[in-house]
């Protein structure tokens, strides 16, 4: 790999580090999440992210068949999210829109009630199943919980990303439980 | 020094309100200032939800002796911070923006906004109070029945001036988003207001109902990719709006072509230049604020790092772009670290159109003039406020070899930012707010 190369995909991966510990820690700010600064946020991640792959693209195929040595890098970033993901097999992901849209306070809870803001009759769902992802593992999934089959995640997720998770989980339970702030 | 109408203009320290020490509480930060409009009061929001209002008094009317002073009017608490117990979420009590609407009597009316809730406020002077009450004492117990053999009517004696701030209406419940902008229309009946994805379009009059005049949700939130930033009424026509976007556009919309005004009449962007292309385009390309001239033909938008002026009739290209700091366009990584880079300036008019001012870094504050091509970077300083002290101009080095009196960019404070500014509408008279202080500054001539 280039220097040049090596170099831009460090800076785009610290910069996906930053972007996604500011994403965690804008979800406990007071006034709830903004969608602006999120929107941003998300821009700057896919920016970052795609970066991050056209660079691994232009230095062709890992040798060997061994995995990526980006992963382990991935997971080396302070603050970053990464976890070892053995089964994760994909040397090159389709780009596809970046996870990490805005939480929408109108219809957040997708995942138990009927989303009927963003309801769309016909369409393919355009979720992501299955090991075959096109998200790479740095990035937090979206959902709460794990689909059945999914193992995106070991069992044993890292320091930050406990609490972190524990929050994701918490958002997306049931609006009818009323959850006491202090 | 800029010149103005009959000369140089130079900037003297004129006051400044505000705790001294550097331990800044929180609720002290300034949110929003604005003057009304005939200049006589300025009003400051905080993110304690308070409003604080000086009103000038003038000592020496006469140039070139012109002397105001503002001192405080009245103080009172808007907003409180609430707890939406449906989403869980906090709702913040900072006052976004306050607008003044135009004076039709003795009271003064204000609308100031936090995120989820405007509110209108009346501002009335007491200076008389009844005495002599037929059936009271003066303390208010009423007096015995039997004790009463004469009448008497109460009559109105002089008192200490007291200022009542009162809110007579609250529209409430119109917003799922954070408001980010309040106008008042020229027909002085009714006023917009913008959060990031709708704008609503209330009477004064009424606050159980408002009309919806932009929505650009998308219908899934996953495509979401520009939101609403500003949005201001045009001074003059009562059917004219623009609103700006995270992309860097700004769209006009006239009121008399639908009723939802999703699709704009004129559409204002420039073309990005692609040699300036880096991880932080879109978020710097945002544009933070929104102002219409005094005269109606030109708007103003800040974005991170430029000011630029549209002509309202060429929708391609600005007429105008004036560069804030561009010194900090190589520093951007660092400035989204430390989250500066998501700070949202705000910019203002002089009276004539003729000068544009803008906040940054440091505590510094830039003027443009438009018309000489010139412009000057000051600073709001404890160090520089004595009384009538000229202002001497700042500059920062890019790079190189440092000047005398020149500051280096790495030397700049980026806890020190002003990003609210007002001018006079009429006079040469500025009130720019640092971190928690308000500092008011006078042309040396006016």
């Amino acid at each position: 790999m280039s220097a040049a190369i090596m170099e831009v995909n460090a800076e785009a991966r610290r910069i996906l580090a930053v972007s996604i510990s500011k994403l965690y820690a804008s979800r406990t700010q007071r006034g709830g999440l903004r969608l602006h600064r999120s929107l941003l946020l998300s821009l700057v991640m896919k920016s970052a992210r795609d970066i991050y792959h056209s660079s691994r693209e232009s230095e062709g195929p890992p040798v060997g068949g061994e995995q990526p040595s980006t992963e382990e890098a991935m997971d080396a970033c302070s603050g970053c999210p990464g976890e070892a993901n053995p089964g994760h097999r994909e040397p090159q992901p389709e780009p596809e829109s970046v996870e990490p849209a805005p939480e929408d306070p109108e219809g957040c809870d997708g995942e138990i009630t009927e989303d009927k803001e963003n309801r769309s009759p016909a369409r393919q769902s355009r979720k992501r199943r299955g090991k075959a992802s096109a998200a790479p593992d740095f990035l937090p999934s979206k959902r709460a919980r794990l689909e059945p089959g999914e193992e995106r995640y070991a069992a044993a997720p890292l320091g930050s990303c406990c609490r972190a998770g524990a929050v994701d989980s918490l958002s997306a339970l049931s609006l009818n439980r009323v959850i006491p702030a202090f | 020094s800029l010149a103005g109408p009959g000369g140089d203009m130079q900037w003297c320290f004129s006051q400044v309100k505000g705790a001294i020490d550097d331990d800044v509480a929180e609720a002290d930060i300034i949110s929003t200032v604005e003057f009304n409009h005939t200049g006589e009061l300025l009003a400051t929001g905080d993110k304690g939800g308070r409003v604080v209002i000086f009103q000038q008094e003038i000592e020496n009317k006469n140039p070139p002796q012109f002397r105001s002073e503002y001192n405080v009017y009245s103080t009172f608490q808007s907003h409180e911070p609430e707890f939406d117990y449906l989403k869980s979420l906090e709702i913040e009590e900072k006052i976004n923006k306050i607008r003044w609407l135009p004076q039709k009597n003795a009271a003064q009316f204000l609308l100031s906004t936090n995120d989820k809730t405007i509110k209108l406020w009346k501002i009335s002077e007491r200076d008389k109070r009844p005495e002599g009450y037929n059936l009271k004492e003066e303390d208010g117990r009423y007096k015995d029945p039997n004790t009463i053999t004469s009448l008497r009517v109460p009559v109105l004696i002089p008192m200490d001036l007291m200022v009542e701030a009162s809110p007579r209406r609250v529209f409430a419940n119109a917003h799922t988003y954070h408001i980010n902008s309040i106008s008042v229309n020229s027909d002085n009946e009714t006023y917009l207001s913008a959060d990031d994805l709708r704008i609503n379009l209330w009477h004064l009059e009424i606050t159980d109902r408002s009309f919806n005049i932009v929505d650009i949700k998308p219908a899934n939130m996953e495509e979401l990719t520009e939101v609403i930033t500003a949005a201001e009424f045009h001074p003059h026509q009562c059917n004219t709006f623009v609103y700006s976007s995270s992309k860097g556009t700004i769209r006009l919309c006239d009121m008399r072509a639908s009723a939802l005004c999703d699709k704009h009449s004129k559409l204002f962007e420039e073309p990005e230049d692609p040699s300036n292309r880096s991880f932080f385009s879109e978020i710097i390309s945002s544009i933070s604020d929104v102002k219409f001239s005094h005269n109606g033909r030109y708007m103003m938008t800040r974005d991170y790092l430029s000011v630029k002026i549209w002509d309202l009739n060429m929708e391609n290209r600005p007429v105008e772009t004036y560069q804030v700091h561009e010194y900090l366009r190589s520093k951007l990584c660092s400035l989204y670290e430390n989250d500066c880079i998501f700070d949202k300036f705000e910019c203002c008019w002089n009276g004539n159109d003729s000068v544009v001012m803008t906040g940054s870094y440091n505590n510094f504050f830039r003027m443009f003039d438009r018309g000489h091509r010139r412009d000057v970077t000051l600073e709001a300083s404890r160090e520089n406020s004595k009384p009538m002290q000229v202002l001497k101009p700042r500059k920062v080095c890019a790079g190189g070899k440092r000047k005398k009196d020149e500051i280096s960019v790495d030397s700049l404070d980026f806890n020190k930012k002003i990003l609210h500014t007002a001018w006079h509408p009429q006079d040469n008279i500025i009130a720019v707010a640092t971190t928690n202080n308000l500092y008011i500054f006078q042309d040396k001539v006016i």
